[in-house]
C-alpha cells in the first residue's frame, strides 16, 4: 500500500523527461549532429552576408563595383595588378578592384539561383502532381511534356534563345527555370502515382474530401522531403548554369559583375595565365557556393530522411 | 519489339519537328536583318532587298519553313551569311573535334567513375568510401571552365614558365596526322571533362552496387563460394548497370551542348564553339543547324539506349505497350 502511490509519481516524472519532440525539431538536430552540414550553412550564410554587404565593402575599399583605376590597378604594361594592400583580391584587365566585383557578383549568383530554383521547383511541383492525380489523357500529355523538355539540347537553345532576345537578367531566370523543373516534376509524379491510391487517401475520400484538399491536405504534405531536397540541389546547377551563360557572354550584361562574366574577362585572351587571382577568386567563390548548396541538400536528405541513412551511410 | 522501337523513333521526329519550328520561329521575331548582316552596314537598300529576294526572305514564313525543311531533307542546310560556306561543310569540319572530344572523355569518366564506385559500395563508411565520397560531390560541384581554366593554368603555364613542357598549350591535331599528338593536346581536356562528369558516375555506380549487394542472390553466391571478385564484378556490377546506361544515353546526348565550355576554354574548334562565334555573329543558318544537330544526337542517343534496354529487359516492352 505504501508503494503504490509511488509508482504512479514516478511514472509521472519520468513521463515529463521524455518529450515529445515534432519532426522538425528532430531533423535539425539531426542536421547539427552532421559536420559538413553545419560548414556548409555557415559558408552559405557568409556568403550571403558577403553579397549583403557588398555596398559597404565598396565604401569600405572606395571601389566602385564598374570604376576603373587605371593609374593604381594596373601595370605600366596594362597588366592587372595582384591582392596588395590598396587591391585585397586584386584587379582586373581594366583596373577594377576584384574584390567589390566579387561581392556584387555573388548578389547575382545568389539571385538568380536560389529565385530560378524556387520558381523551377514550384512548376515542377504543380506539374507533377497534376500529372500524377489526374492521369489518363492529362497524364500522358503532361508526360509526353517532360520527356520533351528533356530531350532538348538545353545550352544550345539556351544560347541561341538569348542570342536573339538579347541577353538579360530575367532572361537567364527564365531559361534556367525552363530547363530545370521537369527532374522535380518527375519525382512528385512518381511519389503522388504511389500515394494516389494509399488508404488515407481512401479515408479521405470516402469522407468526402474534395480533389484540391486532398491533394493539399493529404498528398502534398508527404512530398515535403523530395521537395526540400531536390530545390536545395537545384539551385548549385542554377547557379552554375547562369555562371555558364555569362561567361559565353549571354548572361549578365557587363559591366554589372556576375562571376561568369568575371571568368570570362579571365578567359580573354588567357589573361588568366599572367593574373592567377582573376580565375582562381570568382572561380573559388562559385566553387565554394555549388559544393555548399550541394553538401546541405546531402546532409537534408538524410536528416530529413533517415531511412536513406540506414540504407547508405552506416550500411 | 517493332511497334516499341516506331514509337520511340515517332517521338524522335517530333521532338526534332519542335526543335526546327523552335529555331525558325525564334529568328523570325530575331530583330536583326540578315540582309544588313550579309551586305554590311553601308549597303544600299536596293541591294538589300535583292539579298532579301535571294534568301527567300521576303516570303511568308510557313514558305520559308517549308522550303527550309525540303533542302534539309535533301542534305542541304544553305549557306553562311559569314563565309559563305555551305552550312553542311562548315559544321562536319569540326565534327571530328568535338567527337574526340566526347567520345574520349567518356572513357576516362567511365574508368574513373565506375571503379570509384565500386570500391565505395564495397567498403561503405569506410576511408576510402568517404574520399570516393567526397570526390563526387567536389567534382559535382566543380563548373567545368574554372577547373579546365585551373588546369590549363597549373599543368600547361606553371610547368612552362618553369622550363619544361607537361601539356602543349591549346589546339587540336588531327587523328590522321599523329595519334600521339592527337592524344596529348586532348589530354587536359578529356581529364577536365572527366573528372567532373565521372562524379555522377561514381555516385550512381555507389548507389546502385549497394543496393545489389545487398540481395539475396549475392549472398547465395557468397555462400556457394564464388569467388569475391567475381561475385563483385559479375554478379552484382551486371545487374547495377542499366541505370549507368540511361545515365550514359543522356550524357553523350546532351554533350555535343555540353563541351562548349570546354571547348572555349582549351581554344578547341569544334562543333561547340562553332555555335558560340555563329551566335555572336547572327549567323543564323549555322545556329540552326547546330541547334538541330544537337536535337539529333539527343534523340539517337536516347533511341540506343531505350532499344538496348527493351531488348535487354522485356518489362519495359510490355509497359509501354
Amino acid at each position: 500500500m505504501s508503494l503504490m502511490p509511488k509508482t504512479p509519481a514516478a511514472a509521472a516524472r519520468a513521463s515529463t523527461e521524455v518529450q515529445a519532440r515534432g519532426s522538425g525539431r528532430l531533423t535539425l538536430t539531426r542536421l547539427l549532429r552532421d559536420p559538413a552540414s553545419i560548414a556548409s550553412m555557415i559558408a552559405i550564410l557568409l556568403i550571403i552576408a558577403f553579397a549583403l554587404c557588398a555596398p559597404l565593402i565598396a565604401a569600405w575599399t572606395g571601389h566602385g563595383p564598374t570604376e576603373q583605376f587605371r593609374e593604381t590597378g594596373l601595370t605600366p604594361e596594362g597588366i592587372p595588378v595582384g591582392p596588395n594592400s590598396e587591391f585585397l583580391l586584386g584587379t582586373d584587365q581594366l583596373g577594377r578592384d576584384v574584390l567589390v566585383r566579387l561581392a556584387y557578383g555573388a548578389q547575382v549568383s545568389l539571385l538568380v539561383g536560389v529565385l530560378a530554383s524556387i520558381v523551377a521547383s514550384v512548376i515542377g511541383i504543380a506539374i507533377g502532381t497534376i500529372s500524377g492525380f489526374s492521369g489518363g489523357v492529362v497524364d500522358t500529355v503532361l508526360s509526353r511534356t517532360m520527356d520533351l523538355v528533356m530531350s532538348v539540347p538545353f545550352l544550345l537553345c539556351a544560347i541561341a534563345l538569348v542570342s536573339v532576345l538579347g541577353p538579360s537578367l530575367s532572361l537567364s531566370i527564365a531559361v534556367i527555370v525552363f530547363f530545370s523543373w521537369t527532374g522535380l516534376a518527375r519525382v512528385i509524379r512518381g511519389q503522388v502515382l504511389a500515394l494516389r491510391h494509399r488508404e488515407f487517401v481512401e479515408a479521405a475520400r470516402s469522407l468526402g474530401a474534395s480533389r484540391t484538399s486532398i491533394m493539399f491536405r493529404d498528398i502534398l504534405p508527404n512530398l515535403v522531403v523530395p521537395i526540400i531536397v531536390y530545390t536545395t540541389l537545384m539551385i548549385p546547377a542554377a547557379i552554375v548554369f547562369e555562371a555558364t551563360l555569362s561567361f559565353l557572354g549571354l548572361g549578365i550584361v557587363p559591366p554589372t559583375p556576375s562571376w561568369g562574366n568575371m571568368l570570362a574577362d579571365a578567359a580573354n585572351g588567357s589573361l588568366y595565365l599572367v593574373a592567377w587571382w582573376m580565375v582562381v577568386v570568382p572561380g573559388g567563390a562559385l566553387l565554394a557556393l555549388t559544393l555548399a548548396f550541394n553538401l546541405l541538400g546531402d546532409g537534408l536528405r538524410d536528416a530529413l530522411d533517415p531511412a536513406a541513412v540506414s540504407k547508405g551511410k552506416r550500411a | 519489339m517493332t511497334r516499341f522501337i516506331l514509337s520511340r523513333i515517332a517521338f524522335g521526329v517530333l521532338v526534332l519537328f519542335l526543335l526546327s519550328v523552335f529555331v525558325f520561329m525564334l529568328f523570325y521575331v530575331s530583330p536583326s536583318d540578315p540582309a544588313r548582316i550579309i551586305a554590311g552596314d553601308k549597303a544600299t537598300e536596293e541591294l538589300m532587298a535583292q539579298i532579301r529576294a535571294n534568301l527567300g526572305l521576303d516570303r511568308p514564313i510557313t514558305e520559308q519553313y517549308v522550303t527550309f525543311i525540303g533542302n534539309l531533307l535533301q542534305g542541304d542546310l544553305g549557306y553562311s551569311y559569314r563565309s559563305s560556306m555551305p552550312v553542311s561543310e562548315l559544321v562536319v569540319s569540326r565534327i571530328p573535334v568535338t567527337m574526340s572530344l566526347v567520345f574520349g572523355g567518356m572513357v576516362f569518366w567511365l574508368a574513373i567513375g565506375i571503379p570509384i564506385g565500386i570500391v565505395s559500395a564495397k567498403h561503405p563508411g569506410s576511408v576510402r568510401d568517404r574520399l570516393g565520397q567526397g570526390f563526387a560531390i567536389v567534382g559535382i560541384s566543380f563548373p567545368t571552365f574554372v577547373l579546365g581554366m585551373l588546369a590549363l593554368y597549373l599543368l600547361y603555364f606553371v610547368p612552362t614558365k618553369l622550363g619544361f613542357m607537361l601539356f602543349p598549350p591549346s589546339g587540336y591535331v588531327p587523328f590522321e596526322q599523329s595519334p600521339l599528338q592527337w592524344a596529348w593536346h586532348l589530354l587536359l581536356p578529356w581529364l577536365t571533362l572527366a573528372l567532373v562528369v565521372a562524379a555522377v558516375y561514381a555516385r550512381l555506380t555507389r548507389g546502385q552496387m549497394l543496393e545489389v549487394l545487398g540481395q539475396d542472390y549475392i549472398r547465395t553466391a557468397r555462400a556457394k563460394g564464388v569467388d569475391e571478385r567475381r561475385v563483385t564484378y559479375v554478379h552484382a556490377f551486371r545487374s547495377a548497370m542499366p541505370p549507368l546506361v540511361t545515365q550514359l544515353g543522356i550524357d553523350i546526348g546532351l554533350m555535343l551542348g555540353g563541351v562548349i565550355v570546354i571547348e572555349q576554354v582549351f581554344g578547341l574548334l569544334g562543333v561547340g564553339s562553332l555555335a558560340v562565334t555563329s551566335v555572336a555573329m547572327q549567323d543564323r543558318p549555322v545556329v540552326i543547324a547546330i541547334v538541330l544537330l544537337g536535337g539529333v544526337f539527343v534523340v539517337v542517343s536516347n533511341l540506343v539506349v531505350d532499344t538496348t534496354y527493351a531488348l535487354l529487359d522485356s518489362r519495359v516492352r510490355t509497359a509501354t505497350r
